[in-house]
């Protein structure tokens, strides 16, 4: 038997545990969507599979006789301006930071990315002050003003690493050829950078359906709630949690993001280790 | 046809500024940076203003007070306990996500059949919107029906009378917080720690073979220490996610179980006292504690970053 088979061996016995591991609690959520309602409470039902069979009723619930759908519009209003915002902001700043400013940039992006470490658990009392005074408090704006805060500095940090693989030559043969620096940006830079604008606005839209700590604080009614908020707040009927929908619930906007995060992944990883690894 | 003639050198003129390099880097890069002053340097500074008044939820306005917050807090006991849980979680649920995914980055290192599936279930912890899936770990530990204690019981490993309380047991409360949030940084970890042995050139893996350096000596003294710079970033990057995480307990615990609140953190302690009870400019102190972690991991990247510049 060759050593290349006993790695290999090796490596199914190690990942695959592992593997399963850390996917089990989206098999259990899965499950439960489409479980039946009285099956939860029912000892004799596995939890791992259906006793009475897979239903649509949860979904139906979720969809019929709570706010889901008003969550998912405020969510993708929410994104959609948050990625508006990062867009104008943050390629031109990394393509600055990449190409024309030296040392200072250098410096700059090195502090653009620190500001990235600042927490939201670090900055939402006085935010809610200022939201507060602005007299924006339960509204989705006060969402759409500060998420960017933390959008646009990863973004700016993923765009410069992202131009920095961009070979300088292709600029330098516009150039060379007489176009402006800006008609070189428009022509020759922005058409090659889609691919990073792309992962700009999946990334952003991630952030924005992972934070929670602004939008438990900002927003009150369940209304203005987004998904990170209202599936956690608002789906409960009497004093118990409606599991069935709320696995849906959850579900829904995972799935895609989480096919979308996979394919994008080497440009995350090299945005977090900001082009060193290529 | 005489404007357009004045027009066009005005043009040429605006064109030839945006041509010096400065200029056009300035014009690219301060809406960004003004931004982020605005949002984060500004909140910042006002964060520490607040906490040195007793200013409130309500009113907005307080007085200057001085150091009285911090020194309120520095002997609250329920203080001294949320620093010490926030060291607690931190630290325990990294040594988790270090073994593991060192391990798992190892073994994702070689191709075989299957990988990128595999690679695909290790990553959804990361990729899935946390608020969303801790709703499905808060039904897994859910007490009489939910699929962990089924399963413990089928195996008889717990009673099925007395079942374990996951999230209502000061200690068990703390072991599932910890295990949560290992769940969701291993991922992150494994995909950095992917890039960094990706990035060790082949002749470093042939020198090794030549030198007759295998298996645990080959981790040991060739693998590691190029390993380390990288290692060290995705540790950085986990104490930050840790220490300042508040979904991940608020959503299971709410920094409970009552009495003890063996899970309350500096995060979840201050929105307590900052948004609950209304003590903005407390609650503000409160968690400018988590301001010298930021400050230490800040000076490690700074180090990194460093470091990549010489090498």
């Amino acid at each position: 038997m060759s050593s290349g088979f006993k790695d290999k061996t090796l490596s199914y016995l190690i990942v695959g545990p592992f593997a399963i591991l850390l996917a089990f609690p989206f098999y259990v959520m899965v499950i439960t969507a489409f479980k039946n309602g009285t099956e939860f409470y029912d000892a004799t039902a596995s939890p791992y599979w259906f006793k009475n069979g897979p239903t649509l009723d949860n979904a139906r619930y979720l969809f019929d006789n709570t706010p889901y759908t008003t969550w998912l519009k405020n969510t993708a209003i929410i994104g959609v301006a948050v990625v508006g915002i990062t867009l104008l902001l943050a390629p031109p700043a990394g393509y600055a930071l990449a190409r024309l400013s030296g040392r200072v940039g250098q410096s700059l992006g090195v502090g653009i990315f620190l500001t990235y470490l600042v927490p939201p658990t670090l900055l939402f009392l006085p935010l809610f002050w200022v939201i507060n005074k602005l007299h924006l408090q339960d509204r989705l704006l006060a969402l759409i003003l500060v998420y960017p805060s933390f959008t646009v500095p990863f973004s700016t940090w993923l765009m410069m690493g992202f131009f920095k693989t961009i070979p300088q030559e292709l600029e330098d043969a516009a150039r060379v050829d007489g176009a402006s620096r800006l008609k070189t940006l428009f022509r020759v830079i922005i058409p090659i950078s889609l691919p990073g604008v792309l992962t700009v606005v999946i990334f952003s839209f991630s952030l924005v359906l992972n934070e929670f700590v602004y939008a438990f604080t900002f927003i009150s009614s369940t209304a203005h709630r987004t998904l990170s908020t209202g599936v956690y707040t608002d789906l409960i009927r009497g004093d118990l949690p409606e599991w069935g929908a709320i696995m849906v619930a959850a579900l829904i906007p995972s799935i895609p993001l989480a096919l979308l995060y996979n394919t994008f992944l080497d440009r995350f990883i090299a945005g977090f280790t900001g082009g060193a690894f290529r | 046809v005489e404007a357009a003639a004045v027009a066009r050198p005005r043009a040429r003129r605006w064109g030839n500024v945006l041509e010096r390099q400065g200029v056009l880097a300035s014009v690219l890069i301060s809406p960004a940076v003004i931004f982020i002053a605005a949002l984060v340097a500004g909140p910042l500074a006002l964060s520490v203003y607040l906490s040195f008044t007793n200013a409130t939820a309500g009113s907005l306005t307080g007085d200057w007070v001085g150091t009285e917050n911090f020194r309120h807090e520095w002997s609250n006991q329920s203080f001294q306990d949320a620093a010490w849980h926030t060291f607690v979680f931190t630290v325990l649920s990294q040594v988790v996500v270090l073994l593991v995914a060192g391990l798992l980055a190892h073994a994702l290192l070689r191709s075989f059949r299957g990988r990128w599936f595999l690679r695909f279930l290790i990553i959804l912890p990361w990729a899935a919107p946390l608020p969303l899936s801790l709703m499905g770990w808060k039904w897994m530990f859910d007490t009489s029906y939910s699929i962990i204690n089924w399963t413990l019981e089928k195996f008889g490993l717990v009673s099925k009378i007395d079942p374990p309380q996951w999230l209502a047991e000061p200690k068990l409360a703390m072991g599932s917080v910890i295990a949560v949030h290992a769940w969701r940084i291993i991922p992150f970890a494994v995909v950095i720690f992917l890039a960094g042995l990706a990035s060790i050139p082949k002749e470093v893996d042939d020198a090794a073979a030549i030198d007759g350096a295998t298996g645990l000596r080959k981790f040991a003294f060739v693998t590691l220490p190029l390993q380390l710079p990288i290692a060290t970033v995705a540790l950085l990057f986990g104490i930050v996610f840790t220490a300042t995480d508040m979904a991940v307990v608020y959503i299971l615990t709410q920094g409970g179980p009552p009495p003890s609140f063996s899970t309350e953190m500096i995060t979840t302690w201050s929105y307590k006292t900052g948004i609950e009870s209304g003590s903005l400019g407390p609650g503000a102190a409160i968690s400018l504690a988590l301001l010298p972690v930021l400050a230490v991991v800040a000076i490690g990247m700074l180090v990194f970053a460093r470091k990549r510049e010489v090498a």
